[in-house]
């Protein structure tokens, strides 16, 4: 099992001291985060991509090809990447090239953007969010897979005899996961193409979460990918975490009480009852992340949002370090344990060139 | 048809005891009474909106419902009709009674038989019912009844029986809305994880 980090992004105020970063040290506290993860041994680093302020990670790769320059062995991924307001031939373009770079440490989390004017300030219509995502990576998928693609849709100009360069390494696409909270649509697309399906419930009650995944395990099975618990999925997470739990309360709950999104809203309390926040001792974010597989089955990948809301980038860098030095490595000795053989990895680059080896039909 | 209709009072007033929550309790009877002559039994569940103030404002923040909203979306979800209530605030419906309907999900209530009603000092804001409730319910793709009932201070102490007291008025409504409650054949709530539309689908639109 995969474990991992993903951030938003955001410039964010410290509401207990009044400081905001700039952008600069933002970006710069983002190679921090990344450079941490793989010190400490985590497997994934995936940033979001935004067009507003004040978000700062508007050109991922750019970021992601920086990190994987100073790092050697972390997977670099997005959180997600605009299927929809992107244009498909560009990303095709943007990931091939980085997937070379960094010698095939990349996938990617498509999602389709829910802030309304980046679709207007792209040129696309908002209501059209579910065609676009179809129809961009269904070209997406055709620009990795076949050499020179003569293809006409709704949303972009046609292409006649386009060839998008560099070709992906050894002839293997980047591994794709379909990010999406709510749309029954989407878990369809990641099932269809036996893609990866990728719940990001940090917000969301877990009665929810369950619908999701287990309309695409369910779906991943209809299309033949194989049985429904061989299904690709990940979860989203969000911690905070000390030594005593009260101490890890104290802490977070003026960063929690003032968050963008939830702030001002539900009490600490109520929201980590009710989603998978969970503010407390090393062995409480285990325990409530051991149990996660419970409710969706076995899973492959498991990113928590660690460095929002304001949070300072020593805190989230101590943070990391109770996460990679305490927390993942139990949760990787239980998720082994309870596992079944038949029950896939996440796909990384070279289990999916093996594969392809193998049996070339067995990668799409 | 199954014998039994659910009845979804929802009422928006804030009082305790509140004269909108005496008005829907009236026509819920009036409701239950009329099932009741067509050999139907009423299930009557009511959605105080004031005791989902603070949970209501919540559900806004984080998106999904929280504490006892979840559980008062998931009965108008699967209501044969809607009793739906409010005072008068500022000229139009509560800003409470719009948040309920608010954090609805999309085609909750598509179809479903309402009888508006709300409460105010005049009734000078009878028409309140008319120009602001009645386009909600039309945007929800509910199906509003024809009668809506407007109880004005005075109306509680007007009496009866004319064809224009409020007993009258009552009595009307929960006639309408017993005809339109017996007659519907509920679906049922719409799980849209039981049966996505097929990608193949999907990708030819």
């Amino acid at each position: 099992m995969q474990f991992g980090i993903f951030t938003v992004g955001d410039v964010t105020t410290d509401p207990t001291t009044g400081t905001t970063p700039t952008e600069h040290e933002r970006i710069k506290a983002t190679v921090a985060l990344a450079r941490k993860a793989e010190e400490v041994g985590l497997d994934v680093f995936a940033t979001g991509e935004h067009h507003n302020p004040p978000f700062v990670p508007s050109s991922p790769t750019t970021t992601l090809a920086y990190i994987a320059a100073q790092t050697e062995r972390i997977i670099l991924s997005t959180s997600t990447t605009l299927i929809t307001t992107n244009d498909p031939v560009k990303i095709a373009e943007d990931y091939a090239t980085l997937q070379h770079l960094t010698d095939g440490r990349i996938d990617l989390m498509m999602g389709r953007g829910n802030t309304g004017p980046v679709y207007p300030w792209f040129g696309k219509d908002i209501r059209d969010g579910i065609s676009l995502a179809i129809e961009n990576y269904a070209l997406l998928r055709r620009l990795w897979t076949e050499d020179v693609v003569d293809w006409e849709g709704k949303h972009r100009t046609a292409l006649q005899g386009f060839t998008a360069t560099p070709r992906p390494l050894d002839g293997i696409p980047p591994f794709v996961w379909h990010g999406s909270i709510r749309s029954p649509e989407i878990a369809e697309q990641a099932a269809y193409y036996g893609d990866g399906f990728f719940h990001n419930n940090i917000f969301w009650p877990m009665s929810h979460t369950k619908q999701m995944v287990q309309l695409y395990r369910r779906r991943f099975e209809h299309y033949g990918h194989g049985a429904a618990e061989q299904a690709i999925v990940g979860l989203g997470g969000q911690v905070f975490m000390r030594k005593n739990s009260q101490d890890a309360v104290r802490e977070f709950r003026p960063y929690f009480d003032n968050a963008p999104v939830y702030g001002h809203g539900p009490s600490l309390e109520d929201f980590t009852r009710e989603t998978p926040l969970t503010v407390g001792s090393p062995q409480q974010v285990i325990e409530r992340y051991a149990a996660m597989a419970d409710e969706v089955g076995d899973y492959q990948r498991q990113l928590f949002l660690m460095d929002h809301a304001g949070l300072p980038l020593a805190t989230v860098l101590e943070q990391l370090e109770i996460l990679g030095g305490e927390v993942v490595p139990e949760l990787r000795r239980i998720a082994a344990a309870r596992k079944p053989a038949h029950v896939p990895d996440a796909p990384t680059h070279a289990s999916r060139v093996a594969a392809a080896g193998a049996s070339p039909e067995a990668v799409r | 048809m199954s014998a039994t209709r659910r009845i979804v009072v929802v009422s928006a007033g804030l009082g305790q005891p509140s004269s909108t929550r005496l008005l829907a309790d009236r026509l819920a009877t009036a409701t239950t009474d009329a099932l009741l002559e067509r050999g139907l039994e009423a299930q009557v569940d009511v959605v105080e909106l004031r005791d989902q103030a603070h949970d209501l404002g919540n559900t806004l923040l984080t998106g999904f419902p929280t504490g006892g909203v979840r559980a008062a979306v998931d009965t108008i979800t699967s209501a044969d009709g809607v009793i739906a209530v409010t005072p008068v605030y500022q000229g139009s419906y509560s800003g409470l009674f719009k948040t309920f309907f608010d954090v609805l999900a999309p085609d909750v209530l598509k179809g479903t038989p309402v009888l508006m009603a709300a409460t105010g000092g005049t009734a000078r804001h009878s028409l309140m019912l008319e120009f602001a409730m009645r386009p909600l319910f039309a945007h929800l793709k509910a199906s509003p009844l024809v009668t809506a009932v407007f109880a004005a201070s005075e109306d509680w102490g007007t009496a009866g029986p004319s064809d224009h007291s409020l007993a009258a008025r009552i009595g009307r409504a929960g006639e309408e809305l017993a005809a339109a409650a017996a007659a519907r054949v509920s679906s049922g709530p719409v799980d849209p994880f039981a049966d996505p539309v097929s990608f193949d689908d999907l990708l030819s639109t």
